[in-house]
């Protein structure tokens, strides 16, 4: 009743083509976002802040970016903690060696250097495919992961190898309470949202799609398979690696290579399948489950009044946590954003029968 | 000259150790066309099964000798791994038939995310051993012909005769049994294999049990290497370029694979590793791999992908 599109007309081809075509999906998102740049900068609390919804906006950052390629293009990557790592590490070293370096200068500097080293080890996609390419992605994670350990110039020869950036500012502008944080990280995640979205509806967009679907069909229309594989390494781990600054300088403060290890991949690779392949609203709905999920699941037990040692608690989590992976892949393979499209489609009729 | 046959040894031998692992991914892989991240997880709950039901049954049954003990504790752990890979069959994969191979992908991490924890739960997260009676101290060879002769590892070559034993039983009974047979064709064809009556979730506990018996070698004889503790389960990243090395479907490659993997890691890290400040241990195999499939996408052995529109 409330969700009806009838006696919305289009009237013009700017109308035809918005991102949002229903007046009540405008309004919601006007609604989400005056809750997420107004009300909650003043009604949030500082450990919701630092705990669940700066992370919640990185990672959903990232399963946006990793979204395009897995989703969009059809090509699988283990190695996103990789290109995390690389734009953390290089708008650090940009920070660190050149005076004056603006955050947002090294944050898209950043971006720019994961983005080589994505196209680099996406080089490999235009021979192999599929699981084979999962595999030859974990070269970049193993790669990473021990270039940032051994190569002491990456870290400015710190001498524990840990690296830290204090006095973040932009435009004069202080980031270092948690609300300014938040605030900071909200709008990079909105431009980036809004900037891939309107990427998919392109003739990139397209063209990556197209690939995905099948790619020796779409190199028979005239698509060329190299361009649109590497466009979509290259945006993909442009947006990776922004969101790695991001976790690093934002949220983490001071990090070692371990804050990008494998299991951040897998993580990441875990939202976009649970949030829904090839969906830019699935990527939040798969951060938002993966970030809150495991905090839910360690407070149950102390509300519950049941004493358990930390360890159990954690292996009981990861217990939870892989059945229900699996029961989600069961129950509905293409992810939360799936089920919220069904919902819709319910609601459109609702409470009438057809 | 002494030196490069020792490395050469000391590769082959952890080679070996790696193909028993890849092996483990590769009957699933051909029988299901699931390729299964848990198998690391499987070879960490084996062993842990196998190290805590060692220490236990004595315990209660009252009794004191080791190789009762290790009998006892391999046949409940390999029990184990039986009724894993039946809840395992009932509960995920029949229910996720002709899924595309991501989803079956996420699955298999999903399910050794839900072994890792339920392993830990059920075992405790100490560092355990596994006492088999492996011989530990290293033996020398060849002194006539060498000056010093070779310093060998009893362990690991005790270890690689095993698996060799058991990469040969497992082709045997993949060639010549009648469960081998259907296996074979189960992995050619699903859809062919069930019309003619073979049943396709019998076949897939047999394979899962078959790949949890790999499991199981392979924890034990890497538990009782390095103890049992939670970084058994990520041996299984390391044979992983084994298997893409190799080829997915190839058992002769995950061998060859392991074999090639294990020598080139040891002398990567012995002759290239100063140039690069050492510890390439960790990345050498991927790029060799990754170096590898550039020239031949389909692995050593693996079938050829031919595309169709």
């Amino acid at each position: 009743m409330l969700y009806r599109e009838n006696g919305q007309f289009k009237t013009s081809y700017a109308a035809d083509q918005q991102i949002f075509p229903i007046a009540q999906d405008r309004l919601a998102i006007g609604l989400l976002l005056l809750v997420a740049f107004v009300v909650m900068p003043m009604a949030g609390s500082e450990y919701l802040f630092r705990a669940v919804l700066i992370p919640f906006l990185i990672l959903a950052l990232a399963a946006l970016g990793l979204n395009i390629l897995v989703g969009y293009c059809g090509q699988i990557s283990l190695g996103t903690g990789a290109f995390m790592a690389v734009g953390a590490y290089a708008a650090y070293n940009f920070m660190v060696r050149i005076d004056g370096m603006p955050l947002i200068g090294a944050m898209l500097l950043g971006g720019l250097t994961a983005t080589v080293v994505g196209v680099l080890f996406g080089v490999p996609s235009l021979r192999i495919k599929g699981l084979y390419l999962a595999v030859a992605t974990l070269a970049a994670q193993f790669f990473t992961d021990w270039a940032f350990l051994r190569i002491s110039w990456f870290t400015n020869n710190s001498t524990s190898g840990s690296v830290s950036v204090a006095g973040l500012n932009v435009f004069g502008l202080p980031i270092e309470s948690p609300v300014a944080k938040y605030l900071f990280c909200l709008t990079v995640v909105c431009v980036f949202a809004l900037a891939a979205k309107n990427l998919t509806r392109t003739a990139t967009g397209r063209q990556w799609m197209a690939i995905r679907d099948m790619d020796v069909a779409a190199a028979v229309i005239g698509i060329r398979p190299v361009y649109a594989k590497l466009t979509a390494f290259a945006v993909s781990s442009f947006i990776v690696g922004v969101a790695g600054v991001l976790w690093a300088f934002v949220h983490l403060g001071a990090w070692e290579p371990a804050a990008f290890s494998i299991d951040r991949s897998f993580q990441l690779l875990f939202m976009v399948i649970i949030g829904g392949l090839g969906s830019i609203m699935g990527a939040f709905f798969g951060a938002a489950f993966i970030v809150v999920l495991p905090i839910i699941l360690d407070q149950v037990p102390h509300l519950l009044g049941i004493p358990l040692s930390t360890a159990t608690t954690s292996h009981l989590v990861h217990m939870i946590f892989g059945a229900l992976i699996v029961f989600f892949l069961i129950a509905e393979p293409h992810g939360l954003a799936k089920l919220w499209s069904i919902g819709k489609q319910k609601l459109r009729l609702w409470p009438f029968p057809h | 000259m002494g030196f490069f046959l020792e490395t050469l040894f000391g590769g082959l031998m952890a080679g070996m150790l790696y193909s028993l692992i890849a092996l483990g991914f590769v009957l699933i892989y051909k029988a299901s066309g699931v390729f299964n991240f848990a198998q690391g997880a499987m070879v960490l709950f084996a062993a842990l099964a196998m190290a805590r039901f060692a220490e236990w049954i004595p315990k209660w049954l009252g009794f004191d000798n080791l190789i009762l003990a290790n009998l006892l504790a391999f046949g409940v752990a390999m029990a184990l791994m039986v009724v894993l890979a039946w809840v395992i069959e009932r509960l995920c994969l029949s229910k996720l038939v002709n899924q595309e191979g991501i989803t079956l992908l996420m699955a298999t991490l999903g399910i050794s995310y839900f072994l890792d924890g339920l392993g830990q739960t059920l075992f405790g997260n100490d560092i355990y051993s596994i006492n088999v009676g492996m011989p530990k101290e290293p033996a020398m060879i060849l002194e006539g012909t060498f000056q010093g002769g070779l310093l060998i590892s009893k362990e690991d070559l005790v270890a690689a005769l095993i698996a060799a034993g058991l990469v040969l039983a497992l082709a045997l009974f993949f060639q010549k049994t009648t469960t081998g047979r259907a296996l074979r064709a189960v992995a050619d064809d699903h859809q062919a294999a069930q019309s003619i009556g073979i049943p396709l979730n019998r076949i897939w506990v047999i394979v899962w049990s078959v790949a949890g018996f790999a499991a199981l070698v392979a924890g034990i004889i890497w538990g009782s290497k390095l103890g049992v503790q939670f970084s058994l389960s990520l041996v299984a990243l390391k044979a992983l370029p084994v298997v893409i090395l190799g080829g997915l479907t190839s058992v002769p490659g995950a061998i060859l694979g392991g074999l090639i993997i294990g020598v080139g890691e040891k002398l990567s890290e012995i002759y290239l590793g100063s140039f690069f400040g050492g510890g390439i241990e960790i990345w050498f195999a991927y790029v060799l791999a990754l170096g590898f499939l550039l020239v031949r996408p389909q692995g050593l052995f693996g079938e050829k992908i031919i595309d169709r529109v």
